[in-house]
Parts: C-alpha cells; sequence; structure tokens
C-alpha cells in the first residue's frame, strides 16, 4: 500500500477523493461520483471537448499536449469503432502516482475514460494497467465489475441512449508499452514495440481504429474538470498550463511522498518546503525534474516554475512529475549509468540508433564508472548520445539521451575526476550489476 | 492440456472483451504463469492453439516483457529494485543484503529449499517510498535491512506452513 502525505500548499483536486475509501462505488457516489459523466451526456460531444480545451489540461504522462485538443482531432465519422485507452503502464523511474490514483480513486479513472468515449464518440474503453501492478489491477477490476452492476457502464447508460463498455487490460512487464503506440501493439497481443506515425493514434489506433490515448492521471482529471468547468480548473494552474498535478518527490528528501500542488509551483519551494529539504543534512547537488527521462538541473536552476512551459525554458522537461533529488553525496556518473542501464535495458531493439546507442553508452560509462575512462569518452558519450536524438520510431531513443546529455554538459568535472584510472570520488563504490536483456 | 477452472473462467471472460483473440495473450500469459510458476512448454502450445497463433508467435511475445518466464522462480520471487531513486537510497545495498541472506545469484537460480528467488529490477513504481522491493505481487517499501529480514521470515513461514 502507498502511503499518503499531506502538505497545506497542496490544492486537492486529483487528490480529493485519496484516503476516503472511494475504491468502495457507494463512497465513491456519496463523493459526487458518476455525476460529471452524466453531465458530459447531456452536454454532448461538442461542448465537453470545449470544456477540456478551456481547461488547458496536458497530457500528464510526459509530452504535456493538450488534451482538448488530442479529442478534437478524432474523426467524427469513422467506418472503423472508435477507441478509447487508458496508458495506465506507469514506468518512468521517478513516477509513481498513477499507482495512487487507482489505488485510492479507480472510479475517477474509469469516470474519465467514459468522458473522453463521449466526447470522441466512441463506445468502448479500455484501461491498461502495468503487471507489476497486480493489486491495482484487481482493485479495477471490482470497480468495472461495480460500474456494470449498477448499469452505469453497457447499453443505454444512465438512461442515455448510449452505449458504452468499459474494459481492464494487463501487461507483463516494459517500460516501452507505456508509449502510446506500443501499448496498442500490447494490448493487440504482440510484442510492445512502436508504430510509425503518421498515421496518428487518433486517426489509426488500436485494430485500426481511431483511438483516444491518455495517461490515467490526465482521465482522472477530467471529471473535476466537467464539475468545475473549464475555466476554473484552468485558473488553478498557469497559463496554458490548467489545474494541477501529482509531483512525485523522491530521492534525498527528508519527506518524499507524492503531493498535489498547481501547475506551476515553484521547484525550490517544492525541495525544500514541500519534500522538507535535503535529507541527512546534506546540500543539493542536482534535480531530475520529470521522470529520468528529463534532463538534470543543478543546484542552482531550481527557482523556476514547474509547470511544462517553464520546464522547458529551463532546458529540461515537466515530463511525468517525478521530481528526483540527488544531494551532494552522490556520484553523478553512477546515476547516469544507472539511467542508462535502465534504458538499455528497456529499448525494444526496434530502432538501430536506440538499440546501439543504449548499449553503447551503458559499456561506456560503465568502463568509465570503474576507472577506465579516457578523456576522450567524456565528449564520445555526448556524441553518441546526440546522434540517437530524433531518429527512432518513438521517444526512447530521446528518453535515454536527453538525459546523457544533460548530465556530460553539466557535471563534466564529475566525469573527469573519474579519469586515468582514479577511484570513484564518492563513498560508494563497486561495480554496477548487470540486468540480463531480453534474455527469459 | 487442461487448465484449472478458475483460469478457464478468466479465458472465457477476457475474450469477451476484444474483436480480437490475440488480444487476450499478454495478460492471460501472466495468469497462466501465476498458476504454473512459469510458462511451461505445454502451455505455450495450449495457449498458441486456443488463439489461431504458433507457438513461435507465443514465444516471441514472451521473451519481449520482462515478467513472463519460460523457467521456474522460487515460490517467493523477491524482485529488488535498484533504478535510480532507489539507489539513492540504498537499493544496492537492499539487493545485495537480500542475495546474501538467502544464497541466491540475482536474476538465476532457486533457493535450495526452492523457496526463494532474488531478481534485480527496474523500476516498480515505489519511487517515493524507496528503497522497495516486491516478493511476487505484494510490494514493500522503505526498506532497511532489518525490516528485510523480517520480510523474508515470514515468507519462510508461509512457505512452511
Amino acid at each position: 500500500m502507498a502511503y499518503l502525505v499531506s502538505h497545506p500548499d497542496e490544492v486537492k483536486v486529483i487528490s480529493s477523493r485519496f484516503g476516503k475509501g472511494a475504491a468502495d462505488i457507494d463512497r465513491y457516489l456519496e463523493l459526487d461520483g458518476y455525476k460529471a459523466v452524466q453531465m458530459a451526456l447531456q452536454m454532448g460531444s461538442e461542448a465537453v471537448i470545449n470544456e477540456v480545451k478551456a481547461s488547458n489540461l496536458r497530457g500528464r504522462g510526459g509530452a504535456g499536449f493538450p488534451t482538448g485538443m488530442k479529442w478534437s482531432f478524432v474523426p467524427k465519422e469513422s467506418a472503423k469503432p472508435k477507441y478509447v485507452l487508458c496508458n495506465g503502464d506507469e514506468s518512468e523511474p521517478g513516477t509513481c502516482k498513477d499507482r495512487l490514483i487507482f489505488e485510492h480513486d479507480p472510479h475517477a479513472v474509469i469516470e474519465g475514460a467514459m468522458i473522453a468515449a463521449i466526447a470522441v464518440n466512441a463506445h468502448k474503453a479500455y484501461i491498461y494497467i502495468r503487471g507489476e501492478y497486480r493489486y491495482l489491477l484487481e482493485i479495477m477490476q471490482k470497480s468495472i465489475a461495480d460500474v456494470y452492476a449498477r448499469g452505469f457502464a453497457g447499453k443505454n447508460i444512465f438512461g442515455s441512449g448510449y452505449d458504452l463498455d468499459v474494459y481492464w487490460h494487463g501487461g507483463a512487464g516494459a517500460y516501452e508499452v507505456g508509449e502510446e503506440s506500443a501499448l496498442m501493439e500490447s494490448l493487440e497481443g504482440k510484442r510492445g514495440v512502436p508504430r510509425i506515425r503518421p498515421p496518428f493514434p487518433a486517426v489509426v489506433g488500436l485494430w485500426g481504429g481511431p483511438t483516444v490515448i491518455n495517461n490515467a492521471e490526465t482521465l482522472a482529471s477530467v471529471p473535476h474538470i466537467i464539475m468545475m468547468g473549464g475555466q476554473k480548473y484552468a485558473d488553478i494552474g498557469t497559463p496554458k498550463n490548467g489545474g494541477t498535478r501529482l509531483f512525485c518527490l523522491s530521492g534525498h528528501l527528508e519527506k518524499p511522498g507524492v503531493y498535489e500542488l498547481p501547475m506551476g509551483y515553484n521547484l525550490k519551494k517544492m525541495i525544500y518546503e514541500v519534500g522538507g529539504g535535503i535529507s541527512n543534512g546534506r546540500k543539493l547537488k542536482a534535480v531530475v525534474p520529470g521522470g529520468s527521462s528529463t534532463p538534470v538541473l543543478t543546484a542552482d536552476e531550481i527557482d523556476i516554475a514547474m509547470d511544462f512551459d517553464s520546464v522547458a525554458k529551463a532546458g529540461s522537461m515537466l515530463g511525468s512529475g517525478g521530481v528526483v533529488v540527488i544531494d551532494d553525496a552522490t556520484c553523478i556518473v553512477k546515476f547516469a549509468l544507472r539511467t542508462m542501464q535502465f534504458y538499455r535495458h528497456e529499448s525494444c531493439g526496434w530502432c538501430i540508433p536506440c538499440r546501439e546507442g543504449t548499449d553503447w553508452l551503458n559499456k561506456t560509462l560503465t568502463r568509465f564508472h570503474a576507472g577506465g575512462g579516457l578523456a576522450k569518452d567524456i565528449d564520445n558519450i555526448r556524441y553518441l548520445a546526440e546522434n540517437m536524438l530524433g531518429r527512432t520510431f518513438c521517444p526512447l531513443g530521446d528518453a535515454a539521451a536527453m538525459p546523457t546529455i544533460g548530465f556530460v554538459k553539466k557535471f563534466r568535472e564529475e566525469f573527469e575526476a573519474h579519469l586515468e584510472g582514479k577511484p570513484c570520488p564518492f563513498e560508494k563504490h563497486g561495480a554496477i550489476s548487470q540486468l540480463p536483456v531480453m534474455s527469459h | 492440456m487442461n487448465f484449472s477452472d478458475q483460469l478457464e473462467a478468466r479465458f472465457a471472460d477476457m475474450l469477451g472483451h476484444y474483436p480480437t483473440k490475440r488480444s487476450v495473450l499478454v495478460p492471460f500469459l501472466l495468469y497462466t504463469q501465476d498458476e504454473l510458476g512459469y510458462l511451461t512448454d505445454e502451455a505455450i502450445e495450449e495457449i498458441a492453439q486456443r488463439l489461431d497463433l504458433t507457438a513461435l508467435e507465443v514465444r516471441n511475445v514472451i521473451s519481449y516483457y520482462s515478467m513472463l518466464r519460460t523457467r521456474p522462480a522460487g515460490k517467493y520471487n523477491v524482485q529488488v529494485c535498484t533504478n535510480i531513486c532507489c539507489l539513492l537510497r540504498g537499493g544496492e545495498e537492499i539487493l545485495e543484503h537480500a542475495r546474501k541472506k538467502l544464497g541466491v545469484a540475482v536474476n538465476k537460480g532457486i533457493s535450495e529449499d526452492g523457496v526463494f528467488s532474488v531478481e534485480e529490477v527496474e523500476c516498480i513504481g515505489a519511487c517515493s517510498w524507496a528503497p522497495a522491493m516486491q516478493v511476487n505481487y505484494d510490494f514493500h517499501e522503505n526498506l532497511t535491512e532489518a525490516k528485510v529480514d523480517e520480510i523474508l521470515e515470514s515468507y519462510r513461514k508461509k512457505a512452511q506452513q
């Protein structure tokens, strides 16, 4: 069970039902559940899309694409069935927010998926949950069964004449499947390799039908937007960055945890006030602001607003909301190596720049951290990473390259400190273990 | 081969979810593995036949997903995360401790009594509660070496019952 935390600066929208037993459908109904979907049925497709557009809600999976706009790309008429797909394959290192939503407020995800379906006139919605989250899949299975038992899903929902089915689906361990087109492949019973785009999923998605795919947190935000109105939701955040987001504070903090804060909340405050500051009285060295794929920020780059545009301006990304805090006793080379070890393990192997690039970088960083590095390796690491950028079907190649470039660029002196066989200058040292790659 | 009634019911229910049979594959493989301990040759043949696939097509899918295995694991598979957030809070030390305690090599082998295997895994979504591990599907978080000892002991006892 994931633990709940609290801070006075929190604005509880998505987390408003956390800790209140809302996984129970009766409790969810008491807490205004399934009202928004009935409103959406009355409003109709266009009005729902406009409300979500007005909310400035942007994709919480990491890319930050405006949700209302995404929905508006789905063609009105389609010979093939349309689908709504909830991406609950949360696996970006540093990210553990969807877990709380699925545990404490699973009906909000279902209701959000239903509203998305009404918005694009789809009649089937799938909720995909990563394989490791079995207990959450079980909560979701029960929630869906409860929804059918009440007649909220299936034929003629809420007496509206609208048919809408909701299904669960489970993964079996693959970071890559969090990528939208790979997730569709996985749901179709295949290896999770990405698809070429265009065509985009909004036009050709699941089983060839137009598909809206949204992150679980995005969908869980939707019922609140319908209830409070898009404008009111937008007003919580900063321009073009509506509402709140669940920030997952982790690493060397006194009070790590998942906190719901308004978009644009100051990162420095997030670390020192909400997160209680650096643990063990140490000093801050660096922050990975939005999950493992986002470029690192140094200790003097953190006085920024945490919204998509401000973090982009600072040279990184808001990403998935995973704020990883690193203290001054940590070896950045080791951290970069562990990051790359992950991407090497998770690269699906479909695109050569990613498959070979992550392997080369992993080998080089392993040798480098072990003291076998050469001066030219430092530029080579950066050169290799830069040559992966934009050259793959999906963003996994970029996700591996971007943080690596950041580590070399901002912590070059730490790489240099490892040269000429010198032992790692930080206390913890040892050969990093190697995970097997796709060998079972 | 015959599946248990429970697995048969699961299969029948899932078939109704999708327009194509094949879509059942990934979650159903995991449910099958949960029951058998691993994906046996017979199970792979059976699933392939039911979904109009070849066994090779099923194996291709199995080889992609980290959680699916074609060899047995311990009754309790101890999966320790060492990804970045766990790394910062001692994940590697936890893995090393579990390995020593159980006397099993990481990512291979089962303890002599068949109870435990140890895996080093990638992010399990417990970043704010690091370091963390999963024993089968159960999450254990904010770990210390002492806490790991207690947890492993409780599973050892469970295995003896």
